[in-house]
């Protein structure tokens, strides 16, 4: 991604910073209107560039912490083949985290400060990956669920107004487009074979049906940051059109599957064209999103432990690199 | 006088291709094994996607190695079969690969001091008379051309970095030292290998590796380790206790349910 | 030393012979060497490259948006530039 040289901030000379007349901020709005592409210099509202920068690192923090629950699953792989595949795709997961804080960087803020912002509990990540994956179909459902919602929420922002982070999601969409692919061949594979793997397949969309639907975020009634988003066109759909959507085609693949969404109240409405489906516990998605649920505490002690570890390493390279540094320019 | 282990090999010559296979097989699962155990662990982001790419590689050749020995079997065993349905004296592989990844350092200095010898070994069987086996070396070694060029130049910096880092990986090389010994000295199924396929003269390999590896800690500003006592007993299928968890952690689904497909 | 990342460098990727390199992306990198390696890790899984470019950052120079259209307007009316501003009767060929 584009970077605005973050070493030589504050060293510009170009006089105070412009204030957000209503004319400036008229003017930026137009552009938006125009679905014309904001770029990294460009000016921006303050406000603009705090949502995209929480956004895009909550984003970049969901991938790196979201490696965690398959990458438990790595070591287990049944077969070789699954074993590759498995790995290819949390290595996608480091890319994507990797893409996105670039992104993230273009906006002014270090990735040292996003992960340090994750790391101290003031930014969040997807609430999805707290919870644990304990059998291979998790592995399976992670993709096949998981996936197609986080896809469901990404394509979108391929046009999203933010030129870098749009360029980013263009990046990890066509990338991920194996993600639920394998996901739902796993889930084929289990539900076409013995009795234990049908149940350990049931199993796992009994788990994952209703953390999924969370991952769209609360109701539009509820959601704080929507109406803004919206007019920035850094978001396109509302939480509840993209949940709609993600219903209305994952339930026949469920039926394919011969597997049973565990949701009593879901009934294809005729009028409609969509699937009616039961309420969703939203207080535990907000437990969760508080820190209480069943693998907060584990992923984050996870990061913690992969940052401190490996501090002493990324210090060895900058004193090899400094050292060094003088055998070049000579 | 001929060992009656090497009467053997050369009574049956396919044979010796693949417990060859086999062995090349079992390094390349195990070290990617011990590579993926570590994911999410990494130094730093785009580490992680080198480490996730020399895994990948290092999986995509234990495919190759065991599909071909499978193959030459005949009895229907395929790489899966391999992989997960041996025990754990079947696995011929190095001790040094299945030694635990410890911290960064002791990863580094593994992968090269393995890395050295496993580029040469590829190198030398190119040329050996069995054309899949040269073909499969010859797309490998570009692999592991890059997994040299990463690993030498992190264990570099390590080396010749801060007096912490200095201190950690002389540490991890001459903690692994003791498992340079049977990569390098050749046993009956090395010396069929050469025989009745032109496969690597250990010998020489020797000389380079040593050679090779003197430049590296060299430059890494670590003293070469002197003359020791070598651990042996990888390639008879003999392991040391950590073996037996790395595999039985691998092995889990195919154990607990036998017959399954996935 | 602050823990500190390490630089970051601006990714160019050509993608075959004949083209030009284009930006793909950034990483960090502690050194040159370490540059094209994490580029070549990051960008390049799927065959993407068959040559890699890295910069720091820090040293690229960049136009002001502020001057962008002192910088790019005065091109738009230029129009005899282009071919498409010239008259050619029918039955002229090869022009």
């Amino acid at each position: 991604m584009y970077t605005q040289g973050l070493d030589q901030q504050g060293n510009k000379t170009e006089g105070p910073e412009p204030v957000e007349s209503a004319e400036r901020l008229a003017a930026f709005q137009a552009r938006i209107d125009d679905e014309e592409k904001i770029e990294a210099k460009d000016w921006m509202p303050e406000a603009y560039r705090k949502t995209l920068v929480r956004q895009i690192s909550q984003h970049a923090h969901s991938e790196i912490i979201g490696m965690q629950p398959e990458g438990n699953w790595l070591t287990r792989a049944p077969t070789l083949r699954r074993k590759v595949i498995l790995l290819a795709k949390v290595q996608d997961e480091a890319g994507h985290g990797l893409y996105l804080y670039g992104a993230g960087e273009t906006l002014g803020t270090s990735r040292d400060q996003m992960v340090a912002d994750l790391l101290s509990g003031k930014a969040k990540y997807s609430s999805i990956f707290n919870y644990p994956a304990i059998t291979w179909a998790d592995i399976g459902a992670i993709g096949w669920l998981v996936d197609s919602a986080a896809i469901m929420n990404q394509i979108p922002l391929c046009r999203c107004s933010y030129g870098p982070y749009a360029r980013a999601m263009v990046r990890i969409c066509k990338e991920e487009s194996f993600h639920q692919r394998q996901g739902f061949e796993i889930m084929l594979t289990l539900s076409r074979g013995n009795d234990a793997q049908k149940e350990m397949a049931q199993d796992a969309l009994n788990r994952w049906w209703w953390p999924s639907l969370m991952m769209f975020g609360p109701s539009d009634t509820d959601s704080k940051h929507s109406a803004q988003s919206m007019a920035w066109k850094i978001k396109r759909f509302s939480n509840d059109e993209l949940r709609q959507k993600f219903i209305d085609v994952t339930v026949p693949q469920a039926e394919f599957l011969g597997l049973r969404v565990p949701d009593d109240d879901l009934e294809f409405d005729q009028e409609t064209g969509h699937y009616n489906f039961g309420e969703i516990n939203w207080q535990e998605f907000y437990d969760v999103l508080a820190g209480n649920g069943p693998c907060n505490t584990q992923r984050m002690a996870n990061r913690q432990k992969a940052h401190d570890d490996g501090a002493w390493v990324r210090e060895a390279a900058r004193a090899y690199a400094a050292k060094h540094a003088a055998d070049k320019a000579a | 006088m001929l060992s009656p282990g090497i009467e053997q090999f050369r009574m049956n010559k396919e044979e010796a291709l693949i417990s060859y296979l086999l062995r090349l097989g079992d390094n390349a699962l195990v070290l990617g094994q011990r590579l993926i155990e570590i994911v999410a662990n990494g130094p730093e982001l785009e580490e992680e996607l080198a480490n996730a790419n020399i895994a990948l590689d290092y999986l995509g050749q234990a495919r190759m190695f065991y599909s071909y020995a499978g193959e030459l079997e005949g009895n229907g065993r395929g790489e899966d079969d391999f992989a997960f349905l041996r025990d754990e004296h079947e696995f011929k592989n190095f001790l040094l690969v299945e030694q635990p990844n410890g911290n960064f350092a002791d990863t580094i200095a593994r992968q090269v001091l393995f890395d050295v010898f496993y580029r040469l070994q590829l190198d030398a069987l190119i040329l050996c008379s069995d054309e899949r086996l040269a073909e499969i070396a010859a797309k490998s070694v570009k692999e592991i051309l890059y997994h040299l060029r990463h690993g030498k130049q992190w264990l570099i910096r390590l080396g010749d970095g801060t007096e912490k880092s200095h201190q950690r990986i002389t540490k991890s090389v001459q903690k692994f030292w003791r498992y340079t010994g049977e990569m390098l000295s050749g046993d009956e199924l090395d010396d069929a290998m050469k025989k009745e396929w032109n496969g690597p003269d250990l010998k020489l390999l020797k000389d380079e590796w040593r050679k090779e590896v003197a430049v590296i800690l060299n430059e890494a500003t670590i003293s070469l380790p002197g003359e020791q006592w070598m651990a042996a007993g990888g390639k008879q299928g003999h392991h040391t206790e950590h073996f037996g968890y790395l595999i039985a952690e691998m092995q889990y689904m195919q154990r607990a349910y036998p017959g399954a497909s996935w | 030393m602050a823990d500190q990342n390490w630089p970051l460098y601006e990714v160019f990727i050509r993608s075959r012979s004949g083209l030009s390199h284009k930006h793909a992306g950034s990483v960090h990198a502690a050194d040159d060497q370490m540059a094209i390696d994490h580029a070549r890790d990051v960008y390049t899984r799927r065959n993407e490259g068959v040559s890699i470019w890295v910069v720091k950052s820090s040293e690229i120079i960049a136009s002001d948006p502020a001057e962008s259209s002192a910088l790019f307007e005065p091109a738009a009316d230029k129009i005899y530039r282009h071919p498409t501003f010239y008259e050619i009767p029918d039955g002229v060929e090869n022009l």
